[in-house]
């Protein structure tokens, strides 16, 4: 077991998470938030299925996971099981009408911890076509962190 | 033929005359006339940018956006290692120790560079600051919004990192950064107008060059720049998408 697991076992939660896409995975959640960097932007890519593309070092260093594992994997698994799917479901119709999506989000991180990030997700238009989707994530303020705490609570 | 060239505003006085060095050894290299105009104002040069004036601009990354998406130009090079970052700054006394101490009310002093404002304002986000419960002051240069911060006539100052590095450092020693921004993929480009496509090839090939003999590195050198490389029209348009995923709308 590794080492943060053994120091933060009693938030340790086995959970099995869903995907939209019929898929699910068992994951380990624990109740430990990391801090976002300061002054950094965590930006990836994806292609139209949310399949990741780009990831930059900001986005490698607070998902936990490597550059080679993020790129060719879905964007969902960052998703953490305390996000209410119709959070995702207004993201995703915003973004293939060809609209900007902005909202705050908790992520999974591959050791189970999670962190906190104000999302924008724009499309990609090429030659009039939507190629794929841009997500930059900044430093949300801790009062917008609780407000949407308190509301996905209500829609989960 | 005169080609007519123009800078972002953000760069240090220091390396005005760097840029008619440059405009100097372009008209060599192409062998055309080159005509260099410089404006210390960011709504000014835009508004000409906007009415056809030029043909090759040195842009911010925001200008870059509205010069490739409403106008047509072109990204031929980007300046090597040379990304656009922004800080924040305090007065070393001041009892601020990082953003979120700011309160409604704080008071800003920035130049009218649009990428530096803008990531700044970002980066006051986590204090739930923004335009409506911030007072903001304009200045015209980085130097003097250092002076209004050493004055402490606002509580912090917004600096393009470049030009508060290039800042002395009895000034710096007065201030304390409370955050710097660690963005890496923002950055000014060189675009060429879309009447002048059928230069592109070449222009962009001189300035990836320029850094291979000592003439052109020392022009490079006296803008303060190590060298140019190729941007592609993918890339471009990836600054792009991004910056905009900075814009509140």
């Amino acid at each position: 077991m590794p080492e943060h697991d053994v120091k933060d076992v009693r938030d340790v939660r086995d959970t099995v998470i869903n995907y939209h896409d019929g898929t699910s995975r068992k994951a380990i959640v624990l109740d430990r938030e990391v801090p976002y960097p300061e002054g950094k932007l965590i930006v990836s890519r994806t292609d139209t299925q949310g399949v990741i593309t780009h990831a930059n070092q900001a986005f490698v260093e607070m998902s936990g996971y490597t550059e080679d594992e993020l790129i060719g994997a879905n964007h969902y698994i960052l998703r953490h099981p305390d996000m209410p799917s119709v959070a995702f479901a207004g993201l995703w119709e915003t973004i293939e009408a060809g609209n900007k999506w902005h909202g705050y989000v908790k992520n999974l991180r591959k050791d189970g911890a999670y962190y906190w990030v104000k999302a924008t997700v724009i499309p990609n238009i090429r030659n009039g076509v939507v190629v794929g989707y841009t997500s930059v994530r900044r430093k949300p303020s801790r009062s917008k962190v609780s407000e949407s705490e308190a509301l996905y609570k209500t829609l989960s | 033929m005169t080609l007519n060239l123009t800078v972002s505003p953000d760069f240090a006085p220091d390396h005005i005359s760097g840029w008619f060095i440059f405009n100097t050894w372009l008209q060599r290299q192409l062998g055309t006339g080159v005509h260099l105009e410089l404006y210390d104002c960011f709504d000014t040069q835009r508004k000409d940018i906007k009415s056809g004036k030029f043909d090759l601009v040195y842009a911010n990354p925001f200008d870059a956006s509205m010069l490739v998406r409403e106008l047509g130009f072109k990204a031929l090079v980007r300046p090597i290692s040379k990304p656009d970052e922004t800080i924040i700054a305090t007065h070393k006394d001041a009892a601020i120790q990082s953003v979120e101490d700011l309160k409604p009310g704080a008071t800003l002093v920035t130049t009218d560079d649009p990428d530096v404002n803008r990531i700044g304002m970002i980066m006051l986000e986590p204090a739930d600051l923004d335009a409506s419960n911030t007072e903001t002051l304009a200045v015209d240069s980085y130097v003097i919004v250092a002076k209004n911060v050493l004055n402490q006539d606002a509580d912090v100052g917004f600096f393009l990192k470049d030009a508060y590095d290039e800042l002395s450092d009895l000034i710096k020693n007065q201030m304390k950064i409370l955050v710097s921004s660690e963005i890496s993929v923002v950055h000014h480009t060189l675009l060429l107008s879309p009447k002048l496509q059928k230069y592109a090839s070449t222009i962009q090939q001189r300035l990836i060059k320029m850094m291979d003999d000592e003439k052109g590195r020392s022009v490079l050198e006296s803008m303060n720049l190590l060298g140019w490389e190729a941007m592609t029209e993918e890339e471009t348009e990836f600054m792009i998408d991004l910056i905009d995923t900075l814009i509140d709308e």
